[in-house]
């Protein structure tokens, strides 16, 4: 009974959230002329869910770009977001979402980055990892100021960042130290954002 | 010579008719070896057979896409796409005048905007490989770039003044594909110009900025005499896709299927 309770409950939570294109903003306000959400992008999650990023509207993010099959840097940006969450109360990390965006949909499938998500155990209340259609990667890469080109044996060139944007999609902060000991720059940016009323 | 000008700008778009598409060459392609030395492609590139713009996208064209797609004006384009000094040498939101005539390449035009502009008219920008590729030759020949008299031409435009007005496109020889003003016009965009990773030179090495880019090692230069395509790739490799400058132009490429 509970459980059955709980599937409609979430079935009622993921087909709000996926409803996507609507603001959670109060009103349907315009966008800010610098947020980033001005460039349509509607991005596939580790659970296949589609939606659009505007939906992410409303809350702080912490974003970056990646692609699953990375030996190396990539196991660090993750760790770089956590670390950045490590470094924020409670209370502060309830207000904060984390997005990293795939720059090799062809490979990363749902499957891929759910396979992430468990082998990296993240938190899935507040990371969503996320695919968008090929044609996109490049200019998502171009609001995020993330450059990267795809070598012949599949694997990717890359800059690393982690980038914060407030409730309205406008970058506050980025940082390009990445690893197991956050910037405390970055960290502070997070902190005041958390702080910011949609 | 007054009324020549006069009946060019009756013929241009300005004069009210539609912005009319550029008009597109086809290129071969094939083997191409690059200015860049690519790690994981070590057997060479292949270029594939594609269309370009016969002359770089001019003012008078851009003009009649601001018009159609009114999002692109400089007062409503959104600040994310394109930084403060997008196409403010035009006099006006819509109107062009001696600071941007109708036959000078459009310049002051960001990535995002020029993509937009190419996919208006289904097309998209070259890739640097592309681009590198139509602009090695010279008017006799597909690869010119080992002529010491062609780097030298290539070269004394770059020690033009960049402050020197524009130059309208279409007037220098095309090359032996039918393109023109590849080189002493404009720089100009590539799809992929944030591909291309250049390292920093030997100075950098264990700073923050060495360890920009993970994976396979950076983009290093294969042909460190060829000055004039290398000082394209280190502009392209140092700007953001909202970029504009005053010398930054570009035309657009079509695959063929």
């Amino acid at each position: 009974m509970t459980r059955s309770l709980l599937l409609v409950a979430a079935f009622l939570l993921v087909s709000s959230t996926s409803a996507g294109s609507i603001p959670t903003t109060p009103g349907n306000t315009p966008l800010p002329r610098d947020s980033i959400y001005q460039l349509p992008a509607l991005l596939t999650d580790q659970q296949g869910r589609k939606f659009d990023w505007r939906a992410r509207r409303g809350t702080p993010q912490v974003v970056s770009m990646f692609y699953s099959s990375c030996p190396y840097m990539c196991p660090l940006i993750i760790e770089s977001g956590k670390a950045v969450q490590k470094g924020l109360t409670p209370a502060q990390r309830a207000r904060v979402d984390m997005l990293l965006i795939s720059m090799d949909p062809k490979r990363d499938t749902a499957k891929a980055l759910a396979s992430v998500a468990t082998l990296r155990k993240l938190d899935m209340t507040h990371w969503t990892l996320a695919s968008p259609a090929a044609k996109d990667v490049r200019s998502i890469a171009g609001v995020l100021g993330i450059r990267y080109r795809e070598l012949a044996n599949g694997e990717f060139n890359h800059s690393s960042s982690l980038i914060l944007l407030d409730p309205e999609g406008r970058i506050l902060a980025r940082t390009e130290k990445i690893g197991s000991v956050p910037d405390p720059e970055f960290v502070a940016a997070v902190r005041r954002a958390t702080a910011l009323n949609p | 010579m007054r009324t020549l000008a006069v009946m060019l700008l009756l013929l241009s778009p300005v004069a009210g008719m539609p912005a009319s598409g550029g008009e597109y060459v086809r290129l071969p392609g094939g083997e191409f070896r690059s200015v860049l030395k690519y790690e994981d492609r070590k057997g060479g590139l292949r270029i594939a057979p594609f269309q370009l713009m016969r002359k770089p996208v001019t003012n008078a064209q851009f003009l009649g896409f601001v018009r159609k797609h009114p999002n692109w004006r400089r007062d409503r384009v959104a600040r994310v796409f394109a930084d403060e000094s997008y196409l403010t040498h035009w006099p006006g939101a819509t109107a062009l005048g001696p600071t941007a005539q109708a036959l000078q390449p459009a310049t002051q035009v960001s990535w995002f905007a020029a993509q937009a502009y190419c996919e208006s008219e289904h097309a998209r920008l070259p890739t640097w490989s592309e681009w590198e590729y139509a602009a090695a030759a010279d008017e006799t020949r597909g690869d010119a770039r080992k002529d010491p008299a062609w780097r030298e031409r290539i070269l004394s435009w770059y020690s033009r003044p960049s402050s020197a007005a524009l130059l309208a496109t279409g007037l220098q020889a095309a090359n032996v594909y039918g393109v023109q003003d590849m080189h002493g016009m404009v720089w100009e965009w590539t799809a992929d110009f944030s591909a291309l990773l250049v390292s920093g030179d030997s100075r950098n090495q264990g700073d923050a900025d060495s360890s920009r880019f993970c994976g396979a090692g950076a983009l290093s230069a294969d042909d460190p005499e060829n000055y004039a395509v290398l000082m394209r790739v280190a502009m392209l490799s140092s700007l953001d896709a909202d970029d504009t400058t005053r010398n930054l132009g570009f035309r657009c490429a079509r695959s063929i299927p």
